[in-house]
C-alpha cells in the first residue's frame, strides 16, 4: 500500500448547487451503477489484495447519499472488501441533509461508517433557496435527530459564511443555531466564488452581492468567539472540534500525508506524484472500465515541491509546523530555507513561534495566502540544503 | 539574366484589413516563390506581433519570377510597406524604391483616410497606380460606388479599375499583366556611380546590419567598399542577396534590383532610412532626394517593475534600437519608479509595439508612464525649455506661457457620423478648419488638434463613435499657446512624479476627479487605508479612498487538490512581482496608464 488512506469522490447530486466546482452530475441511476462499477476497476487495479489495513476513508461528493440503496451497498461493499474498515480509525461519508432515511443510515453503520460530515450550510430557507440547495432547516432538525438514535455520535456540521445579502447578525444567528446541537465537529467556510459556477456568472454581470471584507472578517471573529466559548477548539484555518474529534482524513491532507484518490476529478498523493483524475463522467468510466487508470494529470513532487507544500499545508493548522517534526522528515532545519523569510513574516505579525513550532496569528490567518505565497521556492534556493 | 526593361519594382498600397496580404500572398503562389507547404497564411507578415494586429511593421522585399502572357520573362520586386500613420516616413521611402503601386481598395469599405494620404505619396514619387477594388465577392460589396469615389477623390478612370477578388482569385491574373503593362521599368544606368535607396535596414546578430536597398544608379558587388552618404562612413560589402521570399545569396545588385546587401555594420543608426549608399572608390555626386532624419513624437518612461531588471532593460533598448533607429531613449530617474529610461516614439502603434516587444522577447515586467509630448516651455525669466516629461515640468508660478504641438487631423467619414466626429474633436480641444464632400456619402473634415489629445483614446473615440467607419491621418502643424497646467497625484500623501501629467486648466478638475476614482478601483487594497488625492500645485483638487485590505485567505482547501491551491498561489506571486511599490503602496501596472484613458463625458 503507497498510502493509508482513500478519499472516492461520488459525483452525483440531486440538485447543483451555485457555489459549486467539484466535480459533479445530475444523479441518473443508469450512469450511477455504471459509475460505481468503474470505480470498483479502478480501486481493484490501483489497490491490490482484500482487507487492506488503512487509518482513514472519506467518501465525499457530490452528494454520495444521492446514491439508491443497491448503488450505496455495492459501493460499501466494495470499500469493505478491498480494506479493512473494522481497522480504519475514521470512515467519514458526506451527506445532506434530507436526502438520507433510515434504512440507508443503518446501510452506512452496518458497513463500519463512523463518521458523517453534513451539509447544512446555512439555517435559513431562503438563504438554502439562494444557494440551489434542496433541503429546508427543519430537514437539518430531522436529519441529526435521525443519526443520533441510529448511533451517529460523530457528526460534522458543514457552514457557509458570507453569503450574497448576508449581514453579521444574520450570520450570527445562523452559527448559534448550529452549535446549539452541540456537535463534535464543524467546518466553516467563507464563500468563495469559483469559475464554471453559477454564482460566478452572476458575479461576473455584477449581479450578486457580497458582503464587505470587513463584515466577512467580523463573521470570522464571531466565528472563532463562539466556538471557543462552546469548548470547540480551532485546529485549522476552517476546522472546529471537541478535544479529540479532529478529522483524521482531512489532517492527512495537512501533514502533507499521502492518499488515494478514487473517482472521477478526484486528487490523489501517493509517494512522488500527486493525480488528478479524470472529470467528465463518460470519460472517467471508458478509462477506469479499460484500464483502470482514469488520471488526467500528474504533477511530480520532488523536494522543492515537498517542502513548499509541507510549509504551505502544515501552516494551516493552527498547531502550525513542528521544528523537530521538519527535521526528521527532511534531514534539515526549514530555517535553511526560510529564515529570512520567517523573520520577515514574524515581523509583520502574522507568524509567531511558539515553543518548538512556528504558527499563524490571528491576523497571519487572515492573510493565510500571503504566508503561504512567501514559503513557494526558487530552483536555486535548494543549493542551500544540497 | 532578364533585361532592366524587364523588371518591375512596386507596392501594394491598401489600408488595414482591405486585403493587401491576401493579395501579396496569391501574387507569391502564382510566381511559385512558395511551394503550397510553404505558403503560411500571410507571408509577408513574419513577426507574430504583425500577425497578431494584422499589420506590417517592417518591411520586406520579395524578388518573384513572372512568364506574361505574351511568353515573356519578368522580374518583380514587390515591395511591402507598412500599413500605419506612425511609419509614414518609412512607406514614403519605400514608395520611393518602386515605380508604380497596386492600390487596393475594399469593395464594401471604399477609400479610407491613411490609404488616401499613401495614395498622395505614390503620386509624389511619380508612381504609376494600378486602381484594384478588392473583395467584389462580398455581400455588401458596391464596386460602382467605391469606382466613383476613385473617380472623384483621386481622379482615376474608372474604366482603368480592376475589379478583384484576391481570395477567391478573381482579377489576380489581370492585375500582374498590368504590372507588367503600366508600370515603367526601373531607369537608370548600371554604368553610373552606385546610388542605392535604404528603405529599410534590420540588425542580425551574426551578419550585423541587413541593409535593404533599391539600386537608383550602378551596381554594387560583393567586395566593394561602400559609403553611406548621410554620415560619410565606409564599410566593405561581405554579402549580397535578394529574396525569393527567403534570401539567396548573389554576386552582385545592378540597376533596377532590390536585395539586401550586409558590410558588417555594427549600428543600425548607421543605415538611416532614406539614406543613399554609393561606391567610395567612384562615388555618387548627389543623395537620391527625400531623406529626412525622424523626430519622435510622444514620449513615456518605461522602468522595470523588479529594479534589477534595469540593466536588462538597457540591453533590451539596444537590442530594439539595433533594429528601430526611430527609437530614441535616455536613462531616467524617478522618485516613484527608481531608475529607468525616458523614451521617443513615432507614434502611440510605435510606442506600443516596442513596449510588447520589451515584455515579450525580454521577459521583462514593465511600468509605463502616460505618454507626453514635447512642450515648449517659456518661463518667466524669458528663458524657453523643452519639457518631454511633465515630471520636469517648472513651477506653475515659473512659467509665462506653454505651447504644445498640434497636428492637421484629416478625418474621413460617411455623412450621418460628421456629427460625433466634430463633438470629439471640439471635446479634444479641436479647431475647425475645413469640411469636403469626396461625394454623396463621404466627407473629409479637418481640424486643428493638440497633438497631447491624438495621444490619448482619440483614435478609440473616433472609431467607436462612429461604428468604426472613421479613418484618420494626421500631420504635426507646429506649436501653439494654451492654457496647460501641470496635475500631481498623491498616494497616501506622496506625490507620485511618473503619474504627474500636463492638462488643460478648463478640464483639470473633471480629469482630476475622474483619475482619482479610476485609481481607487485600479489599485488593490492594501494593509492599511490609502488616500489618492489629485493636486494642482499645493491645491488638492479631488480625492478618494483605497481602503484597507481586511484578509487574504482560503478557507477550503479544494477536496485534496493541492496542485490546484500551489497553482493560485504562484500566481498570486506572480501577480505581486508585477506590481510596483511605490513609497508604501503597491500599485499595478495599469494604474500608471489610468491617466490616459478619459472616458469622463
Amino acid at each position: 500500500m503507497k498510502a493509508q488512506s482513500v478519499y472516492i469522490h461520488i459525483p452525483f447530486c440531486q440538485q447543483i448547487c451555485h457555489y459549486c466546482d467539484f466535480t459533479k452530475f445530475f444523479y441518473d441511476e443508469k450512469l450511477a451503477t455504471e459509475y460505481i462499477e468503474a470505480l470498483s476497476n479502478e480501486v481493484d487495479t490501483q489497490v491490490h489484495g482484500t482487507k487492506n489495513r488503512v487509518n482513514t476513508i472519506f467518501i465525499g461528493g457530490g452528494t454520495p447519499t444521492a446514491l439508491n440503496m443497491e448503488q450505496l451497498r455495492s459501493l460499501l461493499q466494495l470499500i469493505d472488501d478491498k480494506f479493512d474498515v473494522a481497522h480504519c480509525i475514521e470512515f467519514t461519508i458526506e451527506a445532506n441533509p434530507g436526502d438520507f432515511d433510515e434504512d440507508k443510515i443503518k446501510l452506512l453503520r452496518a458497513f463500519g461508517v463512523n463518521r458523517i460530515s453534513l451539509g447544512v450550510q446555512v439555517f435559513d430557507d431562503a438563504m438554502l433557496e439562494e444557494l440551489g440547495r434542496l433541503h429546508k432547516v427543519k430537514d437539518v432538525y430531522r436529519s441529526i435527530d435521525l443519526l443520533q438514535q441510529n448511533g451517529f455520535g460523530n457528526i460534522s456540521l458543514d457552514l457557509i459564511y458570507a453569503l450574497p445579502k448576508q449581514t453579521v447578525e444574520h450570520f450570527r444567528r445562523s452559527l448559534n443555531e448550529a452549535v446549539a446541537f452541540n456537535l463534535p465537529h464543524y467546518s466553516t467556510y467563507a464563500l468563495q466564488i469559483e469559475p464554471k459556477t453559477v454564482f460566478y456568472q452572476r458575479y461576473k454581470k455584477g449581479k450578486l452581492h457580497r458582503p464587505p471584507q470587513e463584515e466577512e472578517v467580523e463573521m470570522y471573529a464571531i466565528l472563532k468567539d463562539t466556538m471557543r466559548s462552546k469548548g470547540i477548539q480551532q485546529y485549522e484555518i476552517s476546522n472546529f472540534a471537541k478535544p479529540g474529534y479532529e478529522s483524521r482524513h482531512n489532517q492527512v491532507y495537512w501533514n502533507n500525508e499521502h492518499y488515494y484518490g478514487f473517482g472521477a476529478g478526484a486528487h490523489g498523493y501517493l509517494p512522488g506524484e500527486r493525480t488528478g483524475n479524470i472529470r467528465p463522467l463518460p470519460a472517467y468510466i471508458k478509462k477506469a472500465k479499460e484500464d483502470g487508470h482514469p488520471v488526467l494529470n500528474t504533477e511530480a513532487i520532488g523536494i522543492r515541491e515537498m517542502v513548499e507544500e509541507e510549509m504551505f499545508l502544515g501552516l494551516r493548522r493552527m498547531e502550525g509546523i513542528n521544528t523537530n517534526q521538519f527535521y526528521e522528515k527532511f534531514g534539515f532545519p526549514y530555517e535553511k530555507l526560510y529564515k529570512e523569510r520567517i523573520a520577515y513574516l514574524i515581523n509583520k505579525g502574522w507568524l509567531e513561534e511558539n515553543g518548538e513550532n512556528i504558527q499563524l496569528t490571528d491576523q497571519g490567518v487572515l492573510f493565510g495566502n500571503d504566508v503561504f505565497e512567501q514559503f513557494l521556492l526558487e530552483e536555486d534556493d535548494l543549493m542551500l540544503v544540497r | 539574366m532578364i533585361k532592366q526593361e524587364n523588371v518591375r519594382n512596386f507596392s501594394i498600397i491598401a489600408h488595414i484589413d482591405h486585403g493587401k496580404s491576401t493579395l501579396a500572398d496569391r501574387i507569391l503562389e502564382k510566381t511559385k516563390a512558395l511551394t503550397q507547404r510553404e505558403m503560411k497564411d500571410q507571408f509577408l507578415d513574419a513577426m507574430d506581433l504583425e500577425r497578431e494586429r494584422g499589420i506590417t511593421i517592417k518591411l520586406n522585399a520579395v524578388q518573384l519570377n513572372y512568364k506574361s502572357e505574351n511568353e515573356e520573362d519578368y522580374l518583380f520586386h514587390l515591395i511591402d510597406t507598412p500599413g500605419h500613420v506612425d511609419f509614414t516616413y518609412e512607406v514614403s521611402r519605400s514608395l520611393a524604391a518602386c515605380e508604380g503601386a497596386v492600390l487596393v481598395v475594399d469593395a464594401a469599405q471604399g477609400i479610407e483616410a491613411q490609404t488616401l494620404a499613401n495614395v498622395y505619396l505614390a503620386l509624389d514619387n511619380d508612381l504609376e497606380l494600378i486602381p484594384v477594388i478588392n473583395k467584389i465577392d462580398l455581400p455588401n460589396a458596391d464596386p460602382d460606388r467605391v469606382a466613383q469615389e476613385l473617380e472623384d477623390v483621386i481622379g482615376i478612370d474608372k474604366d482603368e479599375i480592376i475589379l478583384a477578388s484576391a481570395k477567391d482569385d478573381i482579377g489576380v491574373d489581370e492585375i500582374m499583366e498590368r504590372v507588367v503593362s503600366d508600370i515603367p521599368a526601373p531607369s537608370g544606368e548600371s554604368e553610373n556611380p552606385l546610388k542605392a535607396l535604404i528603405f529599410d535596414s534590420l540588425y542580425d546578430p551574426y551578419r550585423g546590419v541587413i541593409t535593404y536597398v533599391c539600386i537608383k544608379e550602378g551596381s554594387v558587388k560583393v567586395g566593394d567598399k561602400i559609403r553611406l552618404m548621410a554620415n560619410g562612413k565606409e564599410f566593405e560589402v561581405n554579402e549580397i542577396g535578394v529574396f525569393r521570399p527567403n534570401p539567396v545569396a548573389k554576386d552582385e545588385l545592378t540597376v533596377g534590383d532590390v536585395g539586401f546587401l550586409t558590410a558588417s555594420i555594427k549600428n543600425i543608426g548607421d543605415t538611416r532610412v532614406g539614406d543613399t549608399v554609393t561606391l567610395a572608390k567612384n562615388p555618387a555626386e548627389t543623395q537620391l532626394p527625400g531623406y529626412k532624419r525622424l523626430n519622435p513624437m510622444v514620449f513615456c518612461g518605461l522602468f522595470p517593475v523588479n529594479p534589477n531588471q534595469y540593466n536588462d532593460l538597457r540591453e533590451a533598448l539596444e537590442r530594439l534600437e539595433l533594429n528601430d533607429s526611430s527609437l530614441q531613449y535616455e536613462a531616467e530617474s524617478s522618485q516613484a519608479l527608481g531608475f529607468g529610461f525616458r523614451c521617443g516614439f513615432l507614434g502611440l502603434l510605435h510606442m506600443e509595439i516596442i513596449q510588447e516587444r520589451i515584455e515579450r522577447e525580454f521577459n521583462i515586467n514593465l511600468i509605463t508612464t502616460a505618454p507626453s509630448v514635447i512642450y515648449e516651455v517659456e518661463k518667466t525669466d524669458g528663458e524657453t525649455v523643452e519639457v518631454d516629461n511633465p515630471s520636469t515640468m517648472p513651477d506653475n508660478q515659473l512659467v509665462q506661457e506653454v505651447r504644445e504641438p498640434y497636428v492637421e487631423a484629416t478625418i474621413m467619414v460617411p455623412n450621418d457620423y460628421v456629427g460625433p466626429v466634430m463633438e470629439i474633436s471640439q471635446r479634444k480641444r479641436g479647431q475647425f478648419v475645413n469640411m469636403e464632400y469626396l461625394d454623396e456619402i463621404r466627407v473629409n473634415v479637418i481640424y486643428h488638434i493638440p497633438l497631447s489629445e491624438i495621444v490619448y483614446d482619440f483614435f478609440d473615440q473616433l472609431k467607436s463613435q462612429t461604428k468604426g467607419y472613421a479613418s484618420f491621418d494626421y500631420e504635426v502643424i507646429g506649436y501653439h499657446p494654451s492654457n496647460l497646467v501641470k496635475m500631481d497625484i498623491l498616494l497616501n500623501g506622496d506625490t507620485i512624479d511618473a503619474l504627474s501629467f500636463i492638462v488643460h486648466r478648463d478640464f483639470a478638475f473633471a480629469r482630476g476627479k475622474n483619475i482619482v476614482d479610476k485609481l481607487k478601483d485600479l489599485i488593490p487594497r492594501q494593509q492599511f487605508e490609502v488616500p489618492v488625492q489629485a493636486a494642482i500645485g499645493n491645491k488638492i483638487i479631488a480625492r478618494s479612498t483605497i481602503k484597507a485590505l481586511k484578509k487574504n485567505v482560503l478557507s477550503k482547501l479544494y477536496g485534496g487538490d493541492v496542485t490546484r491551491k500551489r497553482k493560485l498561489l504562484e500566481k498570486q506571486k506572480e501577480g505581486k512581482k508585477r506590481m510596483k511599490m511605490v513609497g508604501s503602496v503597491e500599485v499595478p501596472q495599469e494604474a500608471f496608464m489610468a491617466v490616459l484613458e478619459m472616458n469622463d463625458d
